[in-house]
């Protein structure tokens, strides 16, 4: 009994094979695939499963309680349906939640592949000639030590513009030159495609491939992957280093699937680099239990403190906002904004208030943008603000993260509302001040009445301040 | 109970009139419900949107091909959401997701005359049929709660929607006949595009000595 209800509680991998077969197929190291995902025609995946480089595991788990989906680890019931299926002739168990990747069913199997496959040793393979200032050399140290030791964990609290990609060179370059494969998930597309150049730049003879939705190559199969944290779904005990950009960020938070994957795409012994701005709750607690060893970073890489929020109480903010339009003296302070030399971005709750205030801001002549995330023209609009071809940018929450423009003010508009918990204020607010040319910027709130998220969202931006100032 | 769609959780609605009546057990949420959409009336022959009497389509078919498909039924628009659906449902293989249209399915193919028809699928070529696990043709059937009878067999596995709408009409019937029938025939499909699958279909029925073959499709 006790066992049984330990495997509901726990997501162990016990039933993932231990196999360490070596072998030459990449595209199979440490993967976990549909057969119809298997990059090998039905004689070479014969042979692949005749020398143990592949090992079929059944898709789902039967317990007493119900059933789990070993791909995405779903185990909620209501999640899993019958289909008469025409291959065996009965009503089989497929997995709902993953079925975007294919069909998990109870009477297939999954592929396991053998991640022993040899990855190259590079001599100095790191061609980034930039210098870390003093806390950004601190944590690279740290993430050097654990990738080193080939197991542990940490966490790296760093302050938007800390210029966390940096702090991992050293780190990468101990991983490829001791042969080791290394993963760098991140739950947002934009991201990975930002990122892919960067590092390209910084490990030229590294293998490196990107993977996404609807990334060009799909193989998998080179020793340092860039992938949204979706991707981790089709891999098990695969890398021998793990690092999980923005742990904080919707959907890598909210997605137990996520976490699962995250989990068996590491092998049993590796090393795990978590990078986040703003904690959440469960990882507060790890702090404070000192389960998690952290580094924390709380200047940004030109030196230059935080800008930190003004709140702003405007009682007549829905009145305005209802009819389509914003408090006078809202638009007098953009109007004056817009004499200085800086760019302005707005952020509104919801896409229709973002779609109606760029309208009303171009009644008043200026010159406005709203981008949201399903519009098609997304990318052409982030990249002419940042070139500066346009002065104002409304937006949502879709671009708190991982953005970067030069010179910015920072309006919220209506911040006291719930799609602006703590978190995406903190991120917002480090959309200014980002250029070491510019490095201050106005961040304003403007909300109907304080509410915690702004109050706790302000406190932890002052605390990073005053913990930065007695570096 | 969860919105079979998006699975979010379906608050029900109790009210004093139905208080003592279980509520029906409510298997979409009004979001997505609200993002299908029925057919408003149009062709008499095909159901094609926004056309009067007989649309073009349908007098080129009768003109060239006279008296193969006597009418066509369908129930939703082929919309960006059923475009969405079709491809998880049928494509990704979620087979339960067809309920959520149960209701509206059978209220429609009610209407339509069944009670003497033989109800008979399309086929899919063997590579696909394997693959999926399932017949989307017969998904429907079992919905609708009858007795799917299989008349074809596919010929060959050319992919239709690969060639222009003129080769498809006048391409090869990639269908045989397997059980001639002199009984009404209803072909049930889940999209009705151009036409020319259950054409192609009924052609070889009329042949054989089908009084009239109609089709019943979720889909236009
Ligand atoms: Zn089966
Ligand atoms: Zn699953
Ligand atoms: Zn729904
Ligand atoms: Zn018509």
């Amino acid at each position: 009994m006790l066992h049984t209800l330990r495997t509901y509680f726990s997501s162990d991998f016990d039933w993932l094979p231990g196999l360490d077969t070596p072998h030459y197929y990449p595209q199979l190291a440490g993967k976990l695939l549909l057969h119809c995902e298997i990059p090998l025609d039905e004689p070479h995946l014969m042979t692949a499963l005749s020398q143990n480089v592949l090992i079929k595991v059944p898709g789902l788990d039967h317990h007493f309680w119900g059933f789990r989906c070993r791909r995405c680890g779903n185990k909620e019931q209501h999640l899993f349906a019958e289909i008469p299926h025409a291959i065996c002739g009965k009503d089989c168990v497929y997995c709902r939640s993953c079925i975007q990747m294919g069909r998990v069913m109870e009477c297939e199997s999954l592929y396991f592949g053998s991640s022993n496959v040899s990855w190259p040793r590079l001599e100095n393979p790191c061609a980034w000639k930039g210098k870390l200032t003093f806390s950004q050399q601190k944590a690279a140290d740290e993430i050097r030590n654990v990738i080193q030791l080939g197991k542990g964990e940490k966490l790296i609290w760093a302050v938007c513009g800390a210029g966390k990609t940096e702090m991992l060179f050293p780190g990468l370059t101990e991983a490829f030159t001791s042969g080791k494969r290394v993963c760098l998930a991140t739950p947002r597309t934009d991201v990975v495609r930002e990122l892919l150049p960067r590092l390209k730049s910084a490990f030229p003879n590294v293998e490196m491939e990107a993977l996404y939705g609807d990334s060009p190559n799909k193989k998998g199969a080179a020793q340092f992957l860039i992938a949204t944290t979706h991707q981790l779904l089709r891999f098990a005990h695969a890398f021998d280093v793990m690092i999980i950009d923005e742990i904080d960020a919707f959907p890598f938070h909210q997605d137990p699937a996520l976490h699962y994957a995250s989990k068996r795409a590491a092998k049993t012994e590796s090393s795990l680099i978590y990078l986040t701005a703003t904690p959440r709750k469960a990882q507060h607690k790890r702090i404070r239990n000192k389960t998690l060893p952290v580094v924390f970073i709380p200047t940004r890489f030109h030196g230059h403190p935080l800008p930190v929020p003004q709140l702003k109480l405007t009682p007549n903010l829905f009145h305005h906002l209802k009819r389509g339009k914003i408090p006078p003296s809202l638009l007098e302070k953009i109007k004056q904004q817009q004499q200085s030399h800086r760019q302005l971005l707005i952020f509104m709750p919801s896409v229709k208030q973002a779609d109606q205030i760029a309208e009303y801001l171009r009644k008043w002549k200026m010159v406005v943008e709203s981008v949201h995330a399903e519009d098609p023209k997304r990318a052409d609009k982030v990249m002419a603000f940042r070139k500066k071809h346009y002065p104002i940018l409304v937006t949502t929450t879709i671009l708190e993260r991982g953005v970067t423009f030069p010179s910015v003010d920072v309006y919220v508009v209506d911040a006291g509302h719930s799609v602006f918990d703590e978190a995406a204020l903190v991120q917002i607010a480090g959309r200014a001040g980002r250029s070491p040319d510019d490095p201050y910027g106005d961040v304003i709130f403007f909300h109907t009445g304080k509410t915690n998220p702004l109050l706790d969202a302000r406190e932890s931006i002052m605390k990073m301040n005053r913990l930065g100032e007695k570096l | 109970m969860r919105c079979l769609i998006c699975h979010e959780e379906i608050i029900p609605k109790i009210t004093w009139a139905n208080f003592w009546n279980v509520p029906e057990k409510e298997i979409l949420c009004i979001v997505c419900e609200s993002q299908f959409q029925p057919l408003k009336p149009g062709c008499v022959l095909c159901f094609r949107e926004g056309e009067n009497g007989v649309c073009e389509d349908c007098q080129w078919w009768e003109r060239n091909h006279p008296g193969l498909l006597a009418k066509n039924t369908s129930v939703f628009q082929y919309n960006e959401f059923a475009k969405d659906f079709v491809a998880r449902w049928k494509y990704r293989g979620d087979y339960i997701l067809l309920e959520a249209l149960q209701w509206h399915v059978v209220e429609h193919f009610s209407r339509m005359r069944n009670s003497d028809c033989i109800i008979a699928p399309i086929p899919l070529s063997e590579e696909r049929f394997s693959e999926r696990g399932f017949n989307q043709s017969e998904a429907i059937i079992c919905l609708l709660n009858r007795r799917s009878q299989s008349l074809f067999e596919r010929r060959n596995s050319e992919k239709q929607s690969k060639k222009g709408r003129y080769a498809r009409i006048t391409s090869n019937n990639p269908f045989k006949l397997t059980h001639p029938v002199h009984q009404p025939v209803i072909l049930v499909d889940d999209i009705y595009t151009t036409g020319t699958t259950v054409r192609h279909a009924a052609s070889l029925l009329k042949q054989a000595g089908c009084p009239a073959v109609t089709s019943f499709t979720i889909f236009r």
